[in-house]
């Protein structure tokens, strides 16, 4: 996917959000750490110009939730980062947005996560890549596309923000060393 | 560069650092000389981050689920104690407070014995404070869990010289040039030693200011200023930090007495004048009111004190992080 068709893929979702909300009010998009968070970023932009409403934006870290923290007795830590959502959820409708969905894992945490902060109304998921594999029982409510995959690839989303360039691609594992 | 970042390759005194995940070197922080400024670094971004989680209407994360912390305390105290306690609880571990009063101790146990036998219901981390120095190392040897030197003797108290830095980056959001003068009982004063270690591997211009009898001996070799003289310590200071005189650890006379410490050592407004207009007051507590501090300036606007107290959690947090992942090899 190139930058183009990226561009493209998030304007249509945000119809697709538009669409199936009948008002934003009550909505805030939620990114998670750390590609997650500039495509909340651009959504967000994006269902301004569509509707006029200004929909606020989050970001996640979901680090201290891995399930696979604390399972192997040694080894460094993932890096931690920060989690700054400066609205209460309650009683929100919040529309979580990840680039790529694999294991859905990352979520679980996420849910996880996003509980502690207070009970929102509901959640969604926004995925920019869903690339099959899942190990939980979690499901994507708006995906950018559908990119069958095996598992000895890896799917790698580039933005503008964090690597300078937006593309999507996939890309055979190197055999471990 | 991320080949470049394993651990044998890279900056051998980077943090360590392995894909997307981070750790230090030593399986322990028994003091500020063990770390690089790039995992000082490492552990204020990461307390950053921490500080977030004391925000939240529910102030605990999963992340150390399982894990049992040893607190050990020889000595006494109140902020360090409580602060470790509260980061271990925010961190969902598991924890255990001993106390020398409730320690066999006092039934004539040695420190050697003690942790042996703590070392055999294997816990994960155990926070070590004690009148002597090296107690934390001793306590590291002796078992395979992490150990953090939460104060030994005169010697060190790590979290304590990072929460201040973190507070200070804070306000000032730089280390490099800053003018920081330490003023107090600097001879038995392991928070000093900590904080001069630290500053100066972060470039700051460290001044050190203490009576004659309180100062330590070969101050120039560490390449710090060294005054009798308040005001010069206060002019153009953008950080002062006070510490307690130390009278329990005291053997013999140091100070004539605390009225005339005060007198020609105590921080006072009047004394202040000559500061930066954003100097920050700090002290690691606990306060002695009208001796190393006045009220007045303690209380007042330029103090950071509590701030200290607040980001003490945070760091503690975040050593505990970086530790519990453990070592390899």
């Amino acid at each position: 996917m190139v930058a183009e068709q990226l561009a493209r893929t998030v304007i249509r979702m945000a119809h697709e959000i538009v669409e199936r909300h009948h008002s934003l009010e009550s909505l805030a998009l939620i990114g998670v750490r750390t590609r997650g968070v500039p495509i909340a970023k651009r959504l967000s932009v994006a269902l301004e110009k569509i509707s006029g409403t200004s929909v606020p934006t989050g970001a996640l870290d979901i680090t201290l939730y891995r399930d696979d923290l604390m399972r192997y007795p040694v080894g460094p830590q993932p890096i931690l980062r920060k989690t700054e959502i400066e609205f209460s959820i309650d009683d929100r409708r919040i529309l979580l947005v990840d680039d790529v969905l694999y294991t859905g894992r990352t979520i679980r945490a996420a849910l996880d996560a996003l509980i502690d902060f207070g009970r929102p109304r509901s959640i969604e998921l926004l995925v920019l890549v869903d690339r099959g594999h899942r190990e939980l029982p979690i499901k994507a409510d708006y995906v950018g596309k559908n990119v069958p995959t095996s598992l000895r690839e890896s799917v790698q989303v580039r933005l503008m923000e964090t690597e300078g360039q937006d593309e999507v691609v996939i890309e055979e594992d190197e055999p471990a060393s | 560069m991320s080949q470049q970042a394993d651990s044998s390759l890279g900056d051998p005194a980077g943090p360590l650092v392995l894909g997307t995940t981070v750790g230090l070197r030593t399986k322990d922080l028994l003091g500020i000389g063990d770390l690089s400024s790039e995992e000082i670094l490492l552990i204020l971004d990461t307390a950053e981050a921490m500080k977030e989680v004391g925000t939240r209407p529910i102030k605990k994360v999963p992340a150390l689920r399982g894990r049992t912390v040893v607190n050990l305390f020889f000595e006494p105290s109140t902020r360090t104690r409580m602060s470790f306690e509260i980061a271990e609880k925010r961190l969902s571990a598991d924890t255990l407070n001993m106390t020398a009063s409730g320690l066999s101790v006092v039934k004539g146990e040695t420190l050697v014995d003690t942790v042996r036998n703590l070392g055999a219901m294997a816990p994960d981390l155990i926070i070590v404070r004690h009148a002597s120095a090296g107690a934390g190392h001793v306590v590291a040897r002796l078992c395979s869990a992490g150990v953090i030197n939460a104060g030994d003797g005169m010697h060190e108290h790590p979290t304590q010289a990072l929460l201040d830095a973190l507070t200070i980056r804070q306000h000032k959001g730089r280390f490099d040039g800053l003018k920081v003068s330490i003023i107090g009982d600097l001879l038995h004063s392991r928070v000093f030693r900590s904080n001069l270690l630290l500053l100066q591997k972060l470039g700051a211009d460290v001044c050190a200011c203490a009576p004659t009898t309180l100062m330590l001996s070969g101050m120039n070799r560490f390449g710090v200023r060294s005054t009798t003289s308040v005001d010069e310590a206060v002019d153009g200071a953008d950080v002062i930090m006070l510490l307690r005189i130390q009278l329990e650890r005291m053997r013999g006379h140091f100070i004539p007495s605390l009225r005339e410490y005060f007198q020609r050592f105590g921080m006072t407004t009047d004394r202040l004048r000559l500061a930066k207009p954003d100097v920050i007051i700090m002290h690691p507590g606990p306060l002695n009111r009208g001796v190393e501090i006045a009220s007045e300036v303690a209380d007042g606007p330029y103090s950071v004190i509590l701030e200290q107290v607040a980001n003490g959690v945070a760091v503690r947090m975040a050593v505990l992080y970086l530790l519990a992942g453990g070592h390899q090899g």
